[in-house]
């Protein structure tokens, strides 16, 4: 269970498949993958390696939102 | 990697050093038999990768073949150190008038090797260099030209040598440097030298150790020397402790959080910072504390391989606390560390406010890491505090 970071996904994200394949590309500690439907999920054991590189809401804009639990 | 005694005399056989007799023996027929061709008294010596062997049983004295059986069956017998012997040395028996020592070694202060000359040999050198100084000689010289052989020459001549025994013993002085040289060893010792009682001079026992990355180099020798597993060369077994974190660092090829050593103290350590985490070790020493470990992380490890260390290190028996702690890093992320120590803890069934004696690695986001490490009420320093007061903070709240 990610304890530092969460990554929210917008519905409209995870329906666009060419977006999905875009987060998958750019994320460099493999947070996204595809679900059985096509649509794009988080790997959870992935997300507090999150290196808020920002290549995934640069890639999606305000559809992907990197949240640092720690600052909440 | 160190070398068993009779692959360190092979090598020096290799470069000319004057050598008694010797066959190894992998059982107590062989070396019935070793002794038998070498004629009159043996001595029989361990080939384990430990000191103390003289003193564990593992070098014995025979007069004849039979005794020489006996004799083997015992030291193959015999572990040192938890260590078991890869054969016995069957060696011939001569009669030394007097003994010396010669080393070469980095000077880590210096920066360069030395060479450490002694009329004295056959004891311990550190002794030696204590109570009688005056027998006890030093030369650098530059590893990287050819090695002058004048330097050896000084070495000896430095303890009061001359004649003779001048030129024999700067021939074997300068054979063992150049081993050291081109075989990337770390050290290379022959002790004791002997001079016999014809006045000939002969290596009586001999050690190598030869820098780990620099295997690679060397696989010429290392075949020669049929050495098929260099990894078995350390010396000790690793423990399950070492293992582990060994497994844990080699899981992910982010960054290191590894090369840990285990030692019987009550602080864990994470440590890091090329020659920080030596300095930090030696910090807790002179603190008073008692390491439970030494270990390596840097090079931006992931937060589940800093958390598996963690975890690694506080399940040590008689480990309370962990002190997180690096010099100032530029390759490694204060938060990625901050997280990883802080899920290690948590997932250790510990509050890391209480495990985390102190987080002092300041450095690339290190604003971010220390957002992380007050929301966990983890205490931590920046730069301005030193490693050592760091050190001493920690040792202090481990003594309670």
């Amino acid at each position: 269970m990610a304890m530092f970071i969460r990554v929210d996904i917008d519905d409209a994200v995870r329906q666009d498949g060419d977006l999905c394949k875009q987060l998958i590309e750019v994320c460099p500690v493999d947070i996204f993958t595809l679900d059985e439907g096509g649509r794009v999920s988080t790997v959870e054991d992935n997300v507090d390696e999150c290196t808020l590189c920002d290549l995934c809401t640069d890639a999606a804009g305000d559809g992907v939102r990197v949240v640092k639990l720690y600052r909440e | 990697m160190r070398f068993y005694e009779f692959e360190a005399k092979q090598a020096l056989a290799r470069r000319r050093v004057p050598l008694p007799k010797s066959e190894l023996a992998r059982t107590p027929e062989e070396a019935e038999a070793a002794a038998e061709q070498l004629g009159g008294p043996v001595v029989l010596k361990s080939q384990v990768l430990s000191g103390g062997r003289m003193k564990a049983g593992g070098v014995k004295f025979t007069d004849s073949p039979a005794e020489a059986k006996q004799a083997a069956a015992e030291i193959l017998a015999l572990e040192i150190n938890n260590l078991k012997p890869a054969g016995v040395l069957v060696e011939e028996r001569r009669t030394v008038e007097q003994e010396y020592f010669a080393a070469v070694t980095w000077d880590t202060r210096a920066k360069r090797p030395v060479i450490i000359f002694s009329d004295m040999g056959g004891i311990d050198i550190e002794e030696v260099a204590e109570q009688h100084p005056e027998h006890v000689a030093r030369m650098h010289f530059s590893p990287s030209r050819p090695f002058p052989d004048f330097s050896a020459k000084l070495a000896v001549a430095n303890v009061g040598i001359t004649g003779g025994a001048l030129n024999a013993l700067s021939r074997m002085v300068a054979a063992l440097a150049g081993a050291f040289i081109d075989h990337d060893l770390t050290l290379a010792e022959i002790n004791p030298i002997g001079r016999l009682d014809d006045g000939s001079f002969v290596a009586l026992d001999a050690h190598m150790d030869m820098e780990d990355e620099a295997r690679g180099r060397h696989t010429a020798l290392l075949d020669e020397l049929g050495i098929d597993d260099p990894e078995a060369r350390k010396a000790r077994p690793p423990t399950q402790f070492e293992l582990d974190a060994a497994a844990n660092n080699d899981a992910d090829p982010r960054g290191i959080a590894g090369n840990l050593v285990e030692f019987d103290g009550n602080i864990g350590l994470i440590i890091g910072a090329g020659g920080g985490s030596l300095t930090l070790f030696d910090a807790v020493r002179a603190a008073g504390g008692k390491p439970a470990n030494y270990c390596e992380i840097g090079g931006n490890p992931s937060v589940g391989k800093a958390a598996g260390l963690t975890k690694l290190v506080l399940s040590q028996p008689g480990v309370d606390k962990v002190a997180v702690m690096m010099s100032i890093v530029s390759n490694t992320r204060v938060d990625i560390v901050a997280r990883g120590v802080i899920k290690g803890c948590i997932e250790a069934g510990r509050d890391p406010a209480e495990a985390i004696a102190i987080f002092r690695i300041p450095g690339s986001w290190e604003e971010e890491g220390f957002v992380i490490l007050d929301k966990y009420g983890v205490e931590y320093v920046d730069r301005s505090v030193s490693m050592h007061e760091a050190a001493a903070r920690a040792v202090a709240k481990v003594a309670g």
